[in-house]
């Protein structure tokens, strides 16, 4: 425990921890809740059955990720809808999709179990059940659901651990989890932090499938001893993670960041910025690049880092391109009609560049874009998640007719090790990002202007928008961090090492830029 | 005979796959209070389905069953099953239930209070012959095939029914304990002033056990009365049926040792 890496890991736990347990325990409850009268109302109409087991079937085989994710924009656009006509709004951000999206895929374990387990029961009890003189409701109550709970307890349980271990994938859509530790980790090539997310999410999976295991067997060998242990071990989990939820004073201000090492700094930086000032923050991290800005609009984040060539393309699909300045105008008329202050720059621009080893970009004569495109036919090409689906690349395409032989994706901080040992020849990577002084690649002139100016700017909610003392606080970041400080700041964080994380960067760049530790 | 029949069918049919098969076929036939009814036949006879009319866990197309001078269809059919003991092929416990949880189980159902369940299950294990302490608290599958179908009976009586249907009550015992028990059960009909209709493919165990025995075949009644009465009968099936027991009557007779202390 000497690497500071496990204390900080460490201290995040109550935190990650409880609001881990809180959305799989919300979640859970409200699959059995749906799932248990569905599966009994089913038991006996095959018809229902089939159709009810074919849909969890088919939710199943969503991607867990792609499955939470799309509860975002179904819930923004149900919150549009009740604040039109009701009267009120809710947060699409954060717990309600993630318990949504979780209750959804706990269900086929605990509908199928529930099935199967009740038309298991042999017809001959059923048929004594009547004969004694049961109703209907007697039957299932006092011979159908024992008999069939062990079976039913296993789908429970395997609900369980899925929940758990999918809950991980939640914080993409603004929910803290256990996740928080892997998504941060991976980012910023933090191991540690991989390590413990995935080491805890296993050890809470494993201790509330241990906790139900005793409630069956309880249950099973009427034993009230047994099945009161394991429901107080869940109560106690419940409420040991709710705890310091209350005892902690609420934060009030939420720092929003997406999913690259840059915005894991920046975000650091201003949270501690903001707590110098006294005001009690957080930080909702690793958050998808179209969940961010809405999340921001909905006031579900105070502040956060976005870049203005990003907003002009992909928020309000301009395809045209606006020198700096003017761009930068434009886009502050466009925010504050949504109520959204650009609060302003910080200093260095984070753009796109198609960017290769010197070495072979020298012996081909390849100095920009426009001299890439006669060898790019024999070329591989690699970006983020995003960058081949983003309008800036179709831009490029057209305006330098760029065709690769191959095109693929992948995680930002693996790009540049990738092209720099000729795995692939080009990538998207970013202007800031410090791995591209270390592998000696260099960045491709882009003389047509095919890809927009992407100014770091510091974005505010409506809420905020008078907000003197959070001004304040950020003021003397604006302007300051320059590319060569940023970048420095990316290489630092991406290494694997105790200085590296997110925390311990944004303190080494804040005295960079002048300011008082 | 007393005027009113315990059980009374009139003219009653029922059949399945809308109408398809015909499993009784204007079936009457009168059980008298007191009265101890075998009814016979063979797989597909319309016996068992006979049987489940009278607690209605079936329900006639036609025709009028009346239990204790009551129209069957007029009594909620869950408060009639409560009140008719009704013994299942091998027992039929409810595997997860204790012994006396399974006796008690009808008197539960009733509201009865606790104390006086527990007594009555008490009661009814010394009744059936099982030792109380021994087995009360057992789950079914730790007692033999004897002692599971002794709870059956038991549980049957547990509300103090005047009537007790039983569904090939001893057919899956071995041929020792099956008597046994024929005889203790034969005994408590007799003690307690039950009515039994009991269904059977055995035609022997019927003719030991039974004051009247009922024939039937593909859904019809095709013969009805004492022992006796059904020996003389000249109908072909009811004459195969007596076959059987008239050769072991014979054999056993024949291997009788001569000074007869068997």
């Amino acid at each position: 425990m000497s690497d500071p890496r496990w204390s900080e890991a460490l201290a995040h736990l109550p935190d990650y921890l409880g609001n881990h347990v809180r959305v799989s325990v919300a979640a859970l409850a409200l699959g059995l809740l749906i799932s248990l009268p569905l599966a009994i109302i089913a038991r006996n109409r095959p018809v229902l059955r089939g159709t009810l087991l074919g849909l969890a079937s088919i939710v199943q085989t969503v991607p867990g990720l792609a499955l939470l994710a799309l509860f975002y924009p179904l819930l923004l656009a149900l919150t549009a809808l009740t604040a039109a006509w009701l009267g009120f709004s809710f947060s699409a951000f954060g717990f309600l999709p993630a318990v949504l999206a979780l209750a959804l895929y706990s269900m086929l374990p605990v509908l199928r179990n529930t099935i199967t387990g009740l038309s298991g029961v042999d017809p001959a009890v059923l048929e004594a059940a009547q004969g004694v003189g049961m109703t209907p409701r007697q039957s299932l109550t006092m011979v159908e659901l024992p008999l069939a709970l062990p079976v039913m307890m296993a789908g429970i349980r395997t609900a369980a651990v899925w929940v758990i271990g999918t809950a991980t994938l939640s914080t993409p859509i603004g929910q803290t989890s256990l996740g928080n530790y892997i998504f941060a980790g991976l980012q910023t090539q933090n191991w540690v932090f991989v390590l413990f997310g995935c080491f805890a999410a296993a050890v809470l999976a494993l201790v509330v499938d241990q906790l139900l295991a005793l409630i069956e067997n309880g249950l099973r060998n009427r034993s009230r001893v047994r099945t009161a242990l394991g429901g107080l071990g869940i109560a106690a989990l419940i409420a040991a993670t709710l705890v310091p939820a209350i005892a902690r004073p609420h934060a009030r201000y939420v720092v929003g960041a997406k999913t690259f090492t840059e915005q894991y700094v920046l975000s650091a930086l201003m949270a501690q910025r903001l707590q110098a000032a006294g005001l009690p923050t957080t930080t909702r991290a690793g958050l998808g690049s179209n969940v961010i800005f809405d999340a921001l609009a909905a006031g579900d984040i105070d502040v956060y880092v976005d870049y203005s060539g990003t907003l002009w393309a992909n928020q309000f699909h301009h395809t045209d391109i606006r020198p700096r300045a003017e761009l930068l105008s434009e886009l502050k008329t466009t925010l504050a009609k949504q109520d959204i202050t650009l609060f302003g720059e910080l200093g260095f621009e984070n753009a796109y560049a198609l960017v290769m080893p010197r070495k072979h970009a020298d012996q081909l004569g390849i100095h920009s874009i426009a001299d890439l495109a006669s060898h790019a036919a024999t070329m591989s090409i690699a970006g983020d998640y995003e960058f081949f689906s983003r309008p800036e690349w179709a831009g490029i395409q057209k305006a330098y007719g760029l065709t690769f032989r191959a095109q693929r994706q992948m995680q930002p901080d693996f790009m540049y090790a990738a092209v720099a040992s000729g795995e692939v020849d080009v990538i998207a990577g970013y202007t800031s990002d410090g791995l591209i002084a270390k592998y000696d690649l260099v960045a491709l002139a882009d003389d047509r202007h095919a890809i927009p100016p992407y100014d770091a700017i510091v974005l505010l909610s409506p809420e905020r928008r008078d907000d003197e003392t959070l001004k304040a606080a950020l003021r003397p970041l604006l302007g300051k961090i320059g590319i060569a400080e940023m970048r420095e700041a990316n290489l630092r964080a991406s290494g694997n090492d105790a200085s590296s994380s997110p925390d311990a960067v944004a303190r080494w760049l804040w005295e960079k830029v002048g300011g008082k530790p | 005979m007393p005027a009113t029949p315990l059980i009374a069918y009139a003219h009653v049919g029922k059949s399945f796959d809308n109408g398809r098969v015909v499993a009784v076929d204007d079936v009457s036939l009168d059980v008298a209070e007191g009265e101890f009814l075998a009814v016979v036949g063979g797989s597909g006879s319309g016996k068992t389905t006979l049987l489940r009319l009278a607690n209605r866990l079936i329900e006639a197309d036609r025709g009028r069953i009346a239990v204790e001078g009551e129209d069957v269809s007029r009594i909620d059919p869950i408060l009639l099953r409560r009140r008719i003991g009704y013994v299942f092929q091998s027992g039929g416990l409810f595997p997860h239930l204790t012994v006396a949880d399974n006796v008690g189980i009808t008197p539960k159902l009733l509201g009865w209070p606790q104390a006086e369940i527990s007594a009555r299950v008490d009661e009814l294990l010394d009744l059936v012959r099982l030792d109380r302490a021994q087995h009360r608290d057992r789950l079914p599958h730790e007692l033999s095939g004897g002692q599971r179908q002794r709870v059956g009976v038991a549980r049957a009586l547990a509300a103090k029914p005047r009537i007790v249907l039983m569904d090939e009550p001893f057919g899956a015992l071995d041929p020792l304990t099956r008597d046994a028990l024929g005889d203790d059960y034969r005994t408590l009909h007799r003690e307690l002033g039950l009515t039994t209709v009991m269904i059977t493919h055995d035609m022997t165990e019927a003719l030991l056990l039974a004051d009247r025995v009922a024939v039937m075949r593909g859904g019809k009644l095709l013969a009805l009365g004492t022992p006796a009465e059904l020996a003389a009968n000249t109908d072909t099936y009811v004459g195969e049926l007596l076959r059987t027991p008239r050769r072991q009557a014979e054999r056993l007779g024949a291997l009788r040792p001569r000074d007869g202390t068997a």
